[in-house]
C-alpha cells in the first residue's frame, strides 16, 4: 500500500475518482429499460477488473496464508470477469436481430 | 517513470476507455452486444499485460494459472448452462465473487504491509481507511450477494426474514464495524482485529439482506452491484492501480443510478426497500386489502376468439411468463394474430419479472422484435382502445389499487392501464398473491375473465383456439 502514500497519488485518484463517477452517471442514464438486465450484468463484468488485484497480490505471494489468498482471490475474479462477460454476450445476442425479424 | 511505467498506464488507459465504451454502447441493441466484446477486450488486455509485465510474475505464475483455470470454468459453465429466468440469480453469484475477491484482495494488502512495518509503527492512515473500505464493502457485497440468490433461487424464504431486534443486530454490527475500523487505523494494525473486522462484515452482509422480501432482490443486487465497484475502486487506490480505480469507480457509479432508477419506477425509496420489509414473496394475501373475491373464468377456446376477431390486443407479460418459459408460444400467439391483420404490441413494466428488461430478454429470445415492446408510458393511453389485454403472469404491476387504494402497499407505484382495455384476460396460476402479497382488484372486474393453468400451457391452448377460429 505503499503506492497510495504519495500526496500527488492521492490527489490523481480523487480526480479519477469525481470524474469517473460522472461519467458513469451520465453514461447509465442513456440506457433505456429493456437494457438494464444487460446493463447490470455487464457492470458487474467491468469490476471483474478485480482479477488484476487479485493477480497483483499472487506476484508477491511468498507466504501459505497469502498464496492461498492469491488462489481465492484469482478463483473468485476470473469467476466474476469470465461469467460476466460471457452471461451479458449470452443475454445480448438475443437482442442483434433487426427490428422487424422474419415472422 | 520507466517506458514500461508509461506502457503500463497506456494499458489501463485503453482499457478503461473501453469499459466506459461498453456501458455506452448499451444505450442501444444495436450496438450492445458489440460493446460488451470491447469490454472484454479491454479486459483481455489488461490480464494479459499484468501476467507479462508484473514484477515477480515469474515465480509465482502457477497460482494465476491454477486459479484462473479454476475461474474460467467455473464462470463458463454457469454463464452458459443458466437458463434465462434465472439471470438474476446468476448475476448475484458473480458480482458475490467480485466482492469476495476485493475482500481477500484488501486483507492480503494488510497481512503485506502489517508484516513489513516495524512492530510499534502505524501504517499511514489513507491507505488502512481504503484498505478496510475495501475488505469491508467486498464482504458485505459477498454474502449480501449470496443471500439474494439463495432467495431467488428458492433455496431461503423469499419473504422478509425478521425477528425482534433485527435492526438493532444489524444496527450493533455496524457499530461495531466503526469502532473496529477506528482502531485498526488509530491505534492497532492487529492481524487478528482485522480478521475480526472482515468476518463482522461477512455477518453484516447477511443481516442486511434477509429482511428483504424477495420481490426486491433486483434493487438489491443493483445496488450490491455498485458495492463490489466501490470495494474494487478501494483497493484499486491502495495497490495503486489506476485501471481498478476507475473501472471500479464507473460502476459504483452506474450502479448508484441504476438502483435508482429501479426505485423510482416502483415509486418507493431505497430506505424504503432496504428497511421497509416488504411483501411475503408471494402465495400469501394481505387480508382485509379487497375482501372476499369473485372471478370469472373463461375458456381458452373463448379466449382465442375474443382476440383472434379482435383490431388491437396488448400482451402484458410478468414473471409468471418466465417461470412457465411460455415465451415460445407466446411468439407463436403473436404471428398467429397478426397474421390475421390484429395488431399485437407487448406493454412492459419497468419491474414486470425480476429485474429490470427481465421480459425484453425473454421475449427477444423467443425472437419478438424489439419494437413491438412498449414501455409503461408509451403505451399506458392505449390501452383505452384495446380489445383485449392478455395477461400472462402479471400481477402487481396490473393492480389498480395502486392508483386509488391509500391502504395498500404499492400506493402510487405507477402501472400499466390494463383495467382500461375493452375485455382483459389473466393468464394465472391460481387466485394467490403476486410476490408483494397483495390481492389484485382487477380480478374482480366484470371485464376480467380468468384463464387458470400454467403459462405455457395456456398460451397453448389460445394458439391452437386462434388457428381453429
Amino acid at each position: 500500500m505503499t503506492e497510495a502514500l504519495d500526496p500527488r497519488a492521492l490527489i490523481d485518484a480523487l480526480v479519477i475518482l469525481v470524474l469517473t463517477g460522472f461519467v458513469g452517471y451520465e453514461v447509465v442514464s442513456k440506457v433505456p429499460t429493456m437494457l438494464h438486465t444487460p446493463l447490470m450484468s455487464g457492470a458487474n463484468a467491468v469490476h471483474g477488473v478485480i482479477v488484476v488485484g487479485a493477480m497483483l497480490v499472487a506476484a508477491t505471494a511468498d507466504d501459505p496464508l497469502r498464496i492461498a489468498l492469491a488462489l481465492i482471490g484469482v478463483v473468485l475474479g476470473t469467476v466474476n470477469v469470465v461469467g460476466g462477460f460471457v452471461v451479458t454476450d449470452r443475454m445480448l445476442e438475443m437482442f442483434k436481430r433487426k427490428p422487424e425479424g422474419k415472422p | 517513470m520507466s517506458t514500461l511505467e508509461m506502457l503500463t498506464f497506456g494499458v489501463y488507459l485503453v482499457a478503461s476507455v473501453s469499459f466506459i465504451l461498453a456501458l455506452k454502447f448499451l444505450a442501444s441493441p444495436k450496438t450492445a452486444r458489440t460493446g460488451n466484446q470491447l469490454g472484454a477486450a479491454g479486459m483481455a488486455l489488461v490480464v494479459v499485460w499484468t501476467l507479462v509485465r508484473t514484477d515477480g510474475m515469474l515465480e509465482h505464475w502457477w497460482i494465476v494459472a491454477a486459479a484462473g483455470l479454476v475461474g474460467t470454468v467455473a464462470g463458463v459453465l454457469g454463464a452458459r448452462r443458466v437458463p434465462m429466468t434465472a439471470m438474476p440469480q446468476m448475476v448475484a453469484i458473480f458480482n458475490g465473487a467480485g466482492g469476495g475477491a476485493a475482500a481477500v484482495v484488501a486483507l492480503s494488502e494488510f497481512l503485506l504491509s502489517a508484516g513489513h512495518a516495524a512492530s510499534g509503527d502505524l501504517l499511514p492512515a489513507i491507505p488502512v481507511i481504503a484498505t478496510l473500505l475495501g475488505a469491508v464493502i467486498g464482504g458485505v457485497s459477498l454474502t449480501g450477494s449470496v443471500v439474494a440468490f439463495g432467495k431467488l433461487q428458492g433455496l431461503i424464504p423469499g419473504r422478509p426474514v425478521t425477528y425482534p431486534g433485527s435492526r438493532l443486530v444489524a444496527g450493533l454490527l455496524l457499530g461495531s464495524i466503526l469502532a473496529l475500523g477506528v482502531v485498526l487505523t488509530l491505534l492497532t494494525n492487529s492481524v487478528p482485529l482485522f480478521l475480526l473486522f472482515v468476518a463482522i462484515a461477512l455477518v453484516l452482509g447477511v443481516a442486511l439482506v434477509m429482511p428483504i422480501g424477495g420481490a426486491d432482490m433486483p434493487v438489491v443486487i443493483s445496488l450490491l452491484n455498485s458495492y463490489t465497484g466501490i470495494a474494487v475502486a478501494a483497493t484499486g487506490f491502495v495497490l495503486g492501480n489506476y485501471a481498478l480505480l476507475i473501472a471500479g469507480t464507473l460502476v459504483g457509479a452506474s450502479g448508484a443510478i441504476l438502483t435508482q432508477l429501479m426505485c423510482t419506477a416502483m415509486n418507493r425509496s431505497i430506505f424504503n426497500v432496504l428497511f421497509g420489509a416488504f411483501g411475503t414473496g408471494g402465495g400469501v394475501v394481505v387480508a382485509g386489502a379487497a375482501g372476499e373475491q369473485t372471478a370469472r373464468e373463461i375458456s381458452a377456446d373463448d379466449a382465442a376468439v375474443l382476440m383472434a376477431y379482435g383490431k388491437k390486443v396488448i400482451i402484458v407479460p410478468g414473471y409468471g411468463m418466465a417461470v412457465a418459459q411460455a415465451q415460445g408460444p407466446v411468439r407463436e400467439l403473436m404471428d398467429l394474430l397478426i397474421a390475421r391483420g390484429v395488431e399485437v404490441e407487448f406493454a412492459i413494466h419497468p419491474v414486470a419479472g425480476r429485474m429490470p428488461g427481465h421480459m425484453n430478454v425473454l421475449l427477444a429470445e423467443a425472437n419478438v422484435p424489439y419494437d413491438r415492446l412498449k414501455e409503461m408510458d408509451e403505451i399506458n393511453d392505449d390501452f383505452a382502445n384495446a380489445d383485449v389485454a392478455l395477461v400472462i403472469g402479471a400481477n402487481d404491476v396490473t393492480n389498480p389499487g395502486a392508483r386509488t387504494d391509500t391502504a395498500s402497499p404499492i400506493y402510487g407505484m405507477p402501472i400499466l392501464n390494463v383495467d382500461q382495455a375493452h375485455n382483459v384476460v389473466v393468464l394465472k396460476r391460481s387466485m394467490a398473491a403476486g410476490f408483494a402479497g397483495i390481492a389484485n382488484p382487477l380480478y374482480s372486474d366484470p371485464k376480467t375473465a380468468m384463464l387458470f393453468g400454467d403459462a405455457k400451457k395456456s398460451v397453448q391452448a389460445l394458439v391452437s383456439g386462434v388457428k381453429n377460429a
